[in-house]
């Protein structure tokens, strides 16, 4: 859609991200939820955002389900909040595939954050046009270019859905819990090769120094090197509820990025994530357009003298043409 | 009904220190069974909690509920809070309502009430019908 046709939309969107920047946060709220409807209006936002980010240290939270992710970035936000920043959390929760509704309860853990202040914003996994891979990011630009930072994004980390969404970070933290969910699991669900750093919450917990001996041992043996410099991932003990080994965490956390940023790290990483969300959008409308032409031309789609191959090639040289 | 193409979103709470949330939960799954996304928030909540949460996650409906016959105080306070705020956003409130205080929370401001046995079919068509879209493209 060209800018004389989204007239009067596009200058409301460019209202409300100035409103945005300049610490509204019912706008910052309505933004997003226009990314979250994804179309030619989450584009707008695209465009009235995307020159205004790039301060916000992006941190991407994850682990399995009840490993305390929410807790920990409920400590976390808090002290920063207190410290100065101005963090915000984007919590990602899945959508029923039946029905498509959901029930996003992280912000139950998120009450003291709420309080200090943090923006704290939940998102379900379906029902957005073009998917999470098309959401979040721009429900991180939105956040940043609201001058908001750190944005810390929670993900449960099973699936490779869920794994992509480290794309979207500067720095990935995985969270452990003895017993179920513990460093094994972690590893299956190839968390281990995405993190920057790990935690070992629930330190509490019978079973938590092996939890944390299984993580080195796997860290020992495998090729993980971390992905600084070759450095190796450190490891934070936490008793979230507690607070215990946030303040550890919240050092690790600015010290990763203070690494990244004092070599070519940094913009490495944000030039991938920039390629990264570009093949979304591009899959997205290829996708978007291919359904097109075989909803115009369903009867030669089927007809039986090419094969099917042909058919998909033909008509996508068309596309491209 | 008018369709926005997302789907409604509920946020849910219990306001004051008693009791527990079973009851919130059925809702909530009851909720997330019609496709509406519900963002809990649990026990404990304040009327600043529940403003926050409205605002931040850009609520459709806000769903209250109370246990200990606050309700007359209670369900015209958090109606007045939204307005006070500019947010544009109906109440429901869940709970043991008598009969006759219902004339006075609907003078209030509150959109509808909710009892404790309320059946699925009307506890989503209430919340549906305050919402003021079925949440379908
Ligand atoms: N004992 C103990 N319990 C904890 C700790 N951290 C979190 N919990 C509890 O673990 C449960 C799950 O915590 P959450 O923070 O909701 O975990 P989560 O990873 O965000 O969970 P999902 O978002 O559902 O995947 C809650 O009951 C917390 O109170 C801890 O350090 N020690
Ligand atoms: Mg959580």
């Amino acid at each position: 859609m060209g800018p004389t046709e989204t007239g009067s939309g596009s200058s409301a969107v460019a209202e409300l991200a100035e409103a945005s920047r300049s610490g509204d946060r019912r706008a910052t709220a309505r933004l997003l939820s226009l990314v979250e409807r994804g179309g030619p209006q989450a584009d707008e936002v695209a465009s009235a955002t995307h020159f205004h980010v790039g301060g916000a240290h992006v941190v991407g939270v994850t682990g399995a389900p009840g490993s305390g992710k929410s807790t920990i970035t409920n400590s976390l936000t808090t002290l920063l909040a207190e410290a100065g920043r101005r963090p915000a959390v984007l919590a990602v929760d899945p959508s029923s595939p039946l029905t498509g509704g959901a029930i996003l309860g992280d912000r139950v853990r998120m009450n003291g954050a709420a309080e200090a202040g943090v923006f704290i914003r939940s998102m379900a996994t379906r029902g957005h046009a073009g998917g999470l891979a098309l959401a979040v990011p721009g429900a991180v630009r939105v956040l940043d270019a609201a001058g908001f930072d750190p944005v810390i994004i929670e993900t449960v980390g099973v699936g490779q859905v869920e794994v992509d969404v480290t794309d979207a970070a500067d720095t990935t933290v995985v969270v452990v819990a003895p017993g179920w969910g513990d460093a094994v699991q972690a590893n299956k669900a190839g968390l281990l090769e995405v993190a920057d750093l790990f935690v070992v919450n629930k330190a509490d917990r019978p079973g938590a120094d092996d939890a944390r001996r299984d993580l080195d041992l796997m860290l020992d043996l495998s090729t993980i090197t971390g992905r600084v410099g070759g450095e190796r991932p450190s490891v934070t003990m936490t008793t979230a509820t507690e607070g215990d080994g946030i303040a550890e965490l919240a050092e690790a956390v600015v010290g990763h990025l203070g690494r990244l940023s004092d070599g070519e790290e940094l913009a490495q990483r944000r030039e991938r994530r920039r390629l990264a969300e570009v093949r979304a959008h591009l899959g997205h409308l290829l996708e978007g357009a291919g359904e097109e032409v075989l909803a115009t031309e369903a009867s030669k789609a089927t007809n039986p003298a090419e094969s099917p191959m042909m058919v998909a090639r033909r008509l996508a040289a068309g596309l491209l043409g | 009904m008018v369709g926005t193409g997302l789907p409604i979103r509920v946020v849910l709470a219990k306001l004051g220190l008693d009791g527990h949330d079973r009851g919130l939960k059925v809702v909530a799954r009851m909720l997330r069974d019609a496709g509406m996304e519900v963002v809990y928030l649990g026990l404990r909540q304040t009327t600043g909690s529940i403003l926050n949460a409205v605002e931040q996650e850009d609520a459709d409906v806000v769903g209250i509920s109370m246990h200990n016959a606050g309700h007359l105080t209670l369900g015209p306070r958090i109606v007045s809070a939204l307005a006070d705020a500019g947010l544009d956003v109906p109440v429901v409130i869940g709970g043991i309502v008598p009969d006759v205080d219902l004339a006075e929370l609907e003078a209030a401001g509150v959109a509808a009430v909710l009892g404790p046995g309320a059946p699925v079919d009307e506890v989503v068509s209430t919340v549906r019908a305050v919402a003021g879209h079925d949440g379908s493209d």
